[in-house]
């Protein structure tokens, strides 16, 4: 047999383990071809390396607490975040050049509280029930949102009439097989475009919550960790979406939080209970975005500028790389 | 021998280019002329045959005569067909001149499916193409694995909950609602321990209006006459509203109604403070006090 030297019995579920199993060194347990046998071995070896590092643990604490204050503090845990390689256009919050960019791009005007956002939402061809309803909701969500349907036009024909008519912009949500899953954003006089593939999309009645619908109050708005250049412009685009004074009596707030490149967005009601507690309740939609592509003017895909596409084979190199 | 040919493939014998169908047969070879298996359709059963056939938009009359019968490579004769729907009318017409009615007239039908076709065919590709972009499996679990692990990270309600509570420090809400802060309280705790105690019990005696607080302080510390010109300066300044906050309420007010209303001001009070709040300078009448 292939375990020929070591100290444990042959048969499957035979007497329990010793305390300290002796192998061989040279013997590895997928050396055995007997498949209970080999799969006991396993379990067996598993378990020893489990009490090996319980009991390794348990040092490190005693020694811990046996040097009391002098003790080196605790190792922080690596995470992806931690791990995150450097971005070089992270914003700096004292940049001056992206603070000057800023207050001459296509969001000045929203920002110097020129123009009052009006958004236009649609749909690809054909929408299905679940877009149309998605549709609807978040036109709840957004204030100021009118959704049309969709019949065969061209994007191209309808932004001229959209700006004609004071739209500041125009959200397209493109469906397949009945479940939304991409979203085109544009600002429009002559703003960027930017293009997302949007999961997860969860109606309000599949939010486990009991709560009323969201009223028409302006919701405040959070955007959270968009730290790069690029995160900067699309955080500014998703805050250009909402009227820029929130009524604070709705208490009602939208987040868009981005983790590892992935956009969440939720909509929720807060009530706070005391100045160190909050509590809140999901109500409206809630779905995911990663962007695609950002595009320098209004919706072309032949002949835009796109200031950034996603290519995978470049860019999904590194785990912990993130651009937003 | 035409007739022989059909009594063996159209009726009895198997023809590979035959379709039955619950009502009807359909003939697949490529020279049909009007795409049913009949004895006047079948291009095999008959030995002088015409067709309309369309190629990269351009159509093409085929003919076949019983003379080149023997030669399979010189069979059909091909005759492009003018762009001009009605000189290509013509053309059929001469072309098959003499030839039987049936086949002129479907010849001539089928060249008109075939143009209405080609007409739409060039009208929608002005119009918008849908581009099918097909899904790469691994990618897209990939993506869905790592949103999960994103979402796990995110731990979006901490987030929220702390960001609100940040803008509540921040006194981004005003005055909506009047918790007294730690913060606050702390900063007032040393101010506390700047001016004397008596301030204090001077403070609670009186119930005056800003004024004379303001004159109390001055009274209190002499030295302290910069922070009373600050005040002066800043209508709510940070001190200003500690001195409130502390008034307001010390503990956390149990009472915050749920509903959209906000509470403003205490409805009731643990200790017997002063409330005096500086929303307007000059107004006297908003301040309350507990026996």
């Amino acid at each position: 047999a292939g375990h020929g030297g070591c100290s444990v019995p042959a048969e499957g579920t035979g007497p329990p383990a010793p305390e300290r199993v002796l192998f061989p060194p040279t013997f590895s347990v997928s050396e055995i071809k007997n498949k209970q046998r080999r799969h006991f071995m396993f379990l067996r070896w598993k378990q020893q390396q489990r009490k090996e590092k319980l009991a390794l643990k348990k040092k490190r604490r005693k020694e811990r607490e046996a040097l009391g204050d002098k003790a080196p503090p605790k190792a922080i845990p690596k995470t992806i975040e931690n791990q995150r390689v450097y971005d070089e256009t992270t914003v700096d919050p004292n940049d001056e050049e992206v603070a000057f960019d800023e207050a001459t791009d296509e969001f000045a005007p929203y920002f110097n509280r020129q123009t009052v956002p009006k958004i236009l939402i649609t749909t690809s061809d054909r929408p299905r029930g679940r877009t149309v309803r998605f549709c609807e909701q978040l036109a709840t969500v957004i204030p100021n949102a009118h959704v049309y349907y969709r019949r065969g036009l061209a994007l191209k024909r309808i932004i001229p009439q959209c700006i004609a008519r004071d739209f500041t912009d125009l959200i397209v949500i493109n469906e397949d097989r009945k479940i939304p899953n991409g979203l085109v954003l544009s600002h429009l006089p002559d703003g960027p475009t930017a293009h997302f593939r949007m999961s997860s999309v969860r109606l309000r009645k599949e939010i486990k919550r009991k709560g009323k619908e969201p009223t028409e109050h302006v919701p405040e708005v959070i955007l959270n960790n968009f730290t790069t250049r690029l995160g900067h412009s699309i955080g500014r685009m998703f805050a250009a979406l909402f009227p820029h004074d929130p009524q604070f009596i709705g208490r009602q707030v939208a987040t868009f939080h981005n983790q590892r490149d992935y956009i969440f967005f939720r909509f929720h009601r807060y009530i706070f209970k005391s100045e160190k507690k909050v509590g809140i309740q999901e109500l409206g939609p809630r779905f995911t975005l990663k962007l695609r592509s950002l595009q320098k003017g209004t919706f072309d895909s032949k002949f835009g500028e796109y200031e950034w596409i996603h290519k995978r084979r470049e860019m999904d190199t590194s785990r912990r790389k993130f651009h937003l | 021998s035409s007739q022989v040919v059909w009594s063996m493939l159209g009726n009895r014998q198997f023809c590979s280019y035959k379709m039955t169908t619950k009502t009807q047969n359909f003939c697949r070879n490529e020279y049909n002329l009007t795409g049913l298996c009949n004895r006047s359709s079948c291009p095999l059963a008959n030995s002088q045959y015409a067709t309309v056939r369309e190629e990269k938009g351009r159509c093409y009359l085929y003919m076949k005569t019983i003379e080149r019968a023997a030669f399979p490579r010189r069979l059909w004769e091909r005759v492009l067909l003018s762009k001009n729907y009605e000189k290509a009318l013509e053309e059929i017409d001469e072309n098959l001149i003499y030839w039987p009615r049936f086949i002129r007239h479907k010849c001539k039908q089928r060249f008109t499916k075939i143009t209405q076709y080609l007409i739409r065919i060039r009208k929608l590709t002005l119009k918008r193409q849908r581009k099918l972009v097909p899904l790469r499996r691994k990618i897209e679990r990939r993506e869905n694995r790592r949103e999960e692990k994103a979402l796990i990270a995110a731990q979006l309600d901490n987030a929220i909950e702390k960001e609100l509570l940040e803008r509540l420090k921040q006194d981004t809400y005003g005055d909506i609602y009047n918790f007294p802060i730690h913060a606050f309280d702390k900063a007032l705790q040393q101010q506390d321990a700047e001016s004397e105690s008596e301030s204090d019990a001077e403070r609670e005696e009186e119930d005056d209006d800003e004024d004379v607080d303001k004159r109390e302080f001055v009274e209190a510390e002499d030295s302290e006459l910069s922070d009373f010109e600050d005040m002066d300066k800043l209508e709510t300044s940070s001190e200003e509203e500690q001195e409130e906050e502390e008034e307001v309420e010390k503990k956390a007010s149990h009472s915050k109604s749920k509903g959209k209303t906000p509470l403003k001001g205490p409805a009731r009070r643990k200790r017997p403070y002063i409330e005096i709040e500086y929303e307007e300078e000059t107004e006297p009448g908003t301040k309350t006090k507990a026996a």
